[in-house]
Order: C-alpha cells, then structure tokens, then sequence
C-alpha cells in the first residue's frame, strides 16, 4: 500500500488537504456578515440620522460573527505552517 | 530583523516583534515628549493649532467613545482605551513600513487580552463586591455553572484570537500577492499591490483596533453591572 510515498509526504499532502477543507467554516461568517450589513443598511435607510451609531454597532457585530472563521484561518495555518502533525511520525 | 547576541557562551535571540514592539513604544514616547512640550507652551486663549489640533481631535474621538459605550461615570477608563487603540494603531499599521506587525505575534494579542481579563474581574470583584461578582456564576440557574466558567475562559482566547488571525492572515495573504503578482511582471507589483494592501493593512487594521477597544469598554462594562449614581474615580 502507498508504494512510492513516504510517511512525510502523506502526513503532508493530509494537512494540505485539512487546512483546505477547515476553511470551508468561512461560508458561515460570509452568510453571517452579509445578513448583518443588509440589516445595516436597511436601518440606515429608515434612520439616516443614526449612521454612526448603525455603523458602529453593525461593525461590532461582525467581528463576533467572524469568531469562528477565524478560529479555522488558525487552525488552517497552524496546519499549514507548523505542522504539528509531522512530530507524531 | 531579530537580535541575535552571545552572553557567556549563550546565545540570547530577541524575536523581531519584541524589537518592533520597543520601536513603537520609543516612537510613541517620543510623541508623547513632544506633545507635552508643545502643550505647556500653549496660549489658553488662543485656537490649537497644527499638531495640537490633531491631538485634541483624537483625545475628543476616543473620549466620546468611551462615554458613548462605558457610559460618563467611568471616564476612569478612557487612557488606557486610549494607551491601547494608540499601541495597536502603530503595531497593525507597522505591516505598511516592511516590519513584520507585533499583532502577528500570538504572544502580544494574547497578553493584551490577559490585560483585558484581569481588568474585567477586578472591576467586577470591586464594584459588585464579591459575593454578587461569585452569584453571577450561578445564574441563571445553579447547574449552569461549567457552562458560565467556560464562557469566561473563552472570551480572552476568542479576543486575541480574532486580533492575531486578521492581521497574521493580512501579512500571509499580502506575501501570497507579492509573490503571484511578481510571478506575473515585476513591472506589474507597484502599481497594483497597493490597492491590496489598503484593504489589508490599513482598512483591516483599523477595524481591528476598534473592535478590540469596543469589545474591551464592552466587557468591562458588562462585568461592573448598571451604572451608579456616585462618580467612580
């Protein structure tokens, strides 16, 4: 099985593979955001008055929104960088 | 651009984000010199003018800020907002002069973070007192305990996390475009990085420095419980 590969190259090439599949988490902080900034908007246009405070608020919002994908950017790039997975061998 | 020096045979490496930190630590020092200097010399009843006009803009910014979310009894707070949205300005700016940002740094956005905790629950512990600090962990209901400890733990980790992973991923993303965009023409780079680096150096890194102020003012706030009527000092 595997002839060819070595162990390093398969744990490797495994990484690669989950840091790319740990971003998909980015479709939920996508969704998320894009819903917070129409309903931004939407305020802005019934209140244009409170534009800052809208603002403000909407921004906030997001950056919680966007916890877990950065948690996967991390997990992609400790992955991809550090590869812990390569001191089990 | 780290330090690398021998001391009786040991060899001291000093990482680059600790020379960057000082560096901005000096640069902002010496700001600060130089303001103090030029604001003895102001005339009371005159306009401020140049430099000083600019310094009151964002004293005035950051004050209001502060009263906005922390509400006007707790202005206690607003130099160390004020300390810390300077410090990270610079450190996630520091990405545009061809430094390597402290915030890329795990270590900074984490201990800026503890700072952030040890201020939620002293604050907490010294105006609730510490029976109703220790009650809070209880509710809304007794077994909801582990749940609540767990939210507590998290909120730090999620802070420096989300601090680290944008500006880290910025640096990443910028040395990914450098190297396609050179892949392609090197006469290509200057004219088209820069549309990039506006968007993840500098627009990312201001939104970044107000969300980790905002959500600090927040959860102190948070922690303190309602406003009282007597003046905190």
């Amino acid at each position: 099985m595997l002839q060819g590969i070595s162990s390093e190259a398969f744990v490797l090439g495994c990484s690669a593979i989950g840091a790319g599949i740990g971003l998909i988490a980015g479709l939920g902080p996508g969704i998320g955001q894009g819903y917070a900034a129409g309903k931004g908007a939407e305020a802005v246009g019934r209140q244009p008055e409170a534009k800052g405070d809208i603002m403000q608020t909407m921004l906030l919002g997001q950056a919680v929104a966007e916890t877990t994908g950065i948690y996967s950017l991390v997990v992609a790039i400790i992955l991809l960088f550090v590869r812990p997975l390569l001191a089990g061998l | 651009m780290g330090i690398r020096f021998t001391i009786n045979g040991k060899e001291i490496y000093i990482h680059d984000t600790v020379v960057n930190s000082w560096i901005i630590v000096i640069l902002l020092s010496i700001f600060a010199i130089v303001v103090n200097r030029k604001l003895k010399k102001a005339n009371i009843d005159e306009k401020p003018t140049g430099l000083l006009n600019v310094v009151e803009i964002l004293v005035e910014v950051l004050e209001s800020l502060v009263k906005s979310v922390m509400g006007p009894t707790r202005m206690g707070f607003m130099p160390y907002i004020g300390t810390l949205a300077l410090y990270l300005i610079c450190a996630n700016l520091f990405g545009l002069l061809g430094f390597t940002p402290p915030t890329s740094d795990y270590n900074v956005t984490l201990a800026l973070a503890i700072i952030t905790f040890t201020l939620m629950h002293y604050n907490g512990i010294k105006s609730n007192g510490v029976k109703n600090y220790a009650k809070g962990f209880f509710e809304p209901m007794a077994f909801l305990f582990p749940i609540n400890l767990i939210g507590e733990i998290a909120t730090p980790i999620s802070l420096s996390f989300r601090l680290f992973g944008n500006i880290l991923s910025g640096s990443i993303i910028m040395a990914l475009i450098y190297k396609g965009l050179n892949s392609v023409s090197m006469f290509l780079t200057p004219f088209v990085a820069p549309v990039f680096h506006f968007y993840f150096d500098v627009f990312s890194g201001l939104i970044q420095t107000l969300i980790f102020s905002m959500l600090t003012m927040l959860n102190i706030a948070n922690k303190m419980g309602d406003e009282p009527t007597e003046v905190i000092k």
